[in-house]
């Protein structure tokens, strides 16, 4: 059995092992675990995570989450090109730094956005109180800045001239709210410029592809969703009001 | 000028960053930024970090934010024992998942318990309803269930035996909630017997020293009516 990458491609967390696993030719088999039906709470998948999260890397016997941890676990496992994880002490301690930062600063708000802007208004028929999705754009546009000034400054990439999985990881966040059709980059040239760049040394096809089921969410039929998933989400719901 | 270290022991972060340092005698400045007078918002403290947030640490024209991320920095500068951050691959992914997870649970449920509990009230006069309180604690409940069920388990430490980074992080954020009054490790044996051997690892008198003021976070003097102001909304942005 070979390495096993458990994943649904809607979350930003497994289009980005994906896609690093994809862009280095690292062999594995796609287990698809899907989200909309529910399947991440199976028992088949407890097993796997009793935490229920995506993504997880299975490789024999070892068993691991936390997309951060996997993405570096692959890159030193398949020694790929390192200016994805540099070894240089400072370009490999802002890696780190902006892996640590992006937690709540990007992927939470970024996620949160598409629950407020799409999600919940298609599974429970409610919509948030503009209160708080203003509170929330806000965040997110603070955020955005901060990426800007402190990470990215006037670098083609967040630790200089070559892409990184910094770069990567925060990208496919960004994305996230696509699907609920609030495109993060509209407002900025340079953080237009810098997906750009991204996007291509990742590669169009490879990209576009990661990002397909994602960019299709809106055309979903959730009177499918599971029920018990659909409860969770209501009691999500409860929390933004 | 060598290496500074920007912290608040205030801070569960700034523990970490501290203890490791002075355990692996690591020389430091240390610059202390005193949260409860707010010099965090300082002009001054915003030309090191203008995220206005501790610890930071800044190595000749080198500056770096995040604990996680000044930790592996000193690890590997300081070639320090390989336990704290192991070379085998396995080893290192395990720590390297519970620096992971922790960001958006345990270390955010602790940080709520402490302002929930002490700071709002005490430091800012700013009630929190027992209902608010009640819902902070059994969050904080679930993620210490997951800490012992799926990180410890039955080993000495959290990756293994011997003490790693992820212990350290974990130990200085659960002080956060004992700080505040919390029986963290009422109930919970494991975790206990866990805490004695990580602060036997890291040396009672250092681990002491560290702690000195979380432990008496409760005897925070009241802010001013303008600190308070401008620290009320960062602090709620912090901790939702």
């Amino acid at each position: 059995m070979g390495l096993e990458l458990y994943l649904d491609l809607l979350s930003a967390s497994c289009r980005a092992v994906y896609i690093f696993a994809k862009k280095n030719g690292i062999p594995f088999d796609f287990q698809f675990v899907d989200l909309l039906k529910g399947h991440h709470h199976s028992k088949e998948y407890i097993e796997i995570n009793p935490l229920r999260k995506l993504p997880s890397l299975r490789d024999g016997k070892f068993i691991l989450s936390e997309s951060v941890a996997i993405l570096f676990y692959l890159s030193r496992k398949y020694s790929t090109p390192s200016h994805w994880y540099p070894p240089d002490l400072h370009g490999r301690a802002r890696v780190d730094e902006f892996m640590a930062w992006q937690h709540t600063a990007i992927q939470l708000p970024m996620n949160k956005m598409l629950w407020m802007k799409l999600l919940i208004p298609m599974i429970t028929g409610d919509e948030v109180p503009a209160e708080k999705t203003e509170q929330m754009l806000a965040e997110v546009k603070n955020n955005l800045k901060l990426f800007e000034e402190k990470f990215l400054q006037d670098k083609m990439f967040i630790t200089g001239d070559n892409i990184s999985l910094a770069d990567l990881v925060a990208l496919v966040e960004m994305m996230q709210p696509m699907a609920g059709n609030h495109n993060v980059f509209l407002n900025s040239a340079k953080l237009a410029e810098w997906r750009m760049r991204v996007e291509l040394a990742i590669g169009s096809n490879l990209f576009l592809e990661a990002h397909d089921r994602l960019v299709k969410l809106a055309e979903w039929d959730c009177s499918t969703l599971d029920p018990m998933v659909k409860e969770r989400i209501c009691d999500l719901l409860q929390k933004f009001k | 000028m060598g290496l500074e270290l920007y912290l608040d022991l205030l801070s569960q972060p700034c523990r970490a960053v501290y203890i490791f340092a002075k355990k692996n005698g690591i020389p430091f400045e240390l610059r202390t930024v005193d949260l409860r007078r707010g010099q965090h918002l300082s002009d001054a403290f915003a030309q090191v970090n203008p995220l206005q947030k501790v610890p930071v640490l800044k190595d000749g024209d080198f500056i770096l934010t995040e604990s996680v991320a000044i930790l592996l920095y000193l690890a590997r500068k300081y070639k320090v024992p390989d336990h704290w951050y192991p070379r085998d691959p396995q080893a290192c992914a395990r720590v390297d998942e519970y620096l992971a997870w922790q960001h958006t649970t345990l270390r955010r449920n602790c940080l709520r318990a402490l302002w929930h509990k002490v700071m709002l009230p005490v430091f800012l006069g700013e009630p929190v309803s027992p209902e608010m309180l009640a819902t902070t604690l059994a969050e904080l409940d679930m993620a210490l269930q997951v800490l012992e069920g799926k990180f410890l388990q039955d080993k000495a430490f959290l990756i293994g035996p011997h003490i790693s980074l992820a212990d350290l992080v974990a130990i200085t954020e659960l002080m956060h909630p004992v700080g505040a009054g919390c029986q963290v490790f009422k109930g919970r044996p494991k975790l206990a017997a866990w805490r004695q051997r990580v602060e036997a690892a890291v040396g009672e008198v250092l681990f002491q020293e560290a702690h000195e003021v979380i432990l008496k976070a409760k005897d925070s003097q009241p802010a001013d009516p303008s600190l308070k102001q401008k620290m009320l909304p960062k602090v709620l942005a912090m901790i939702q």
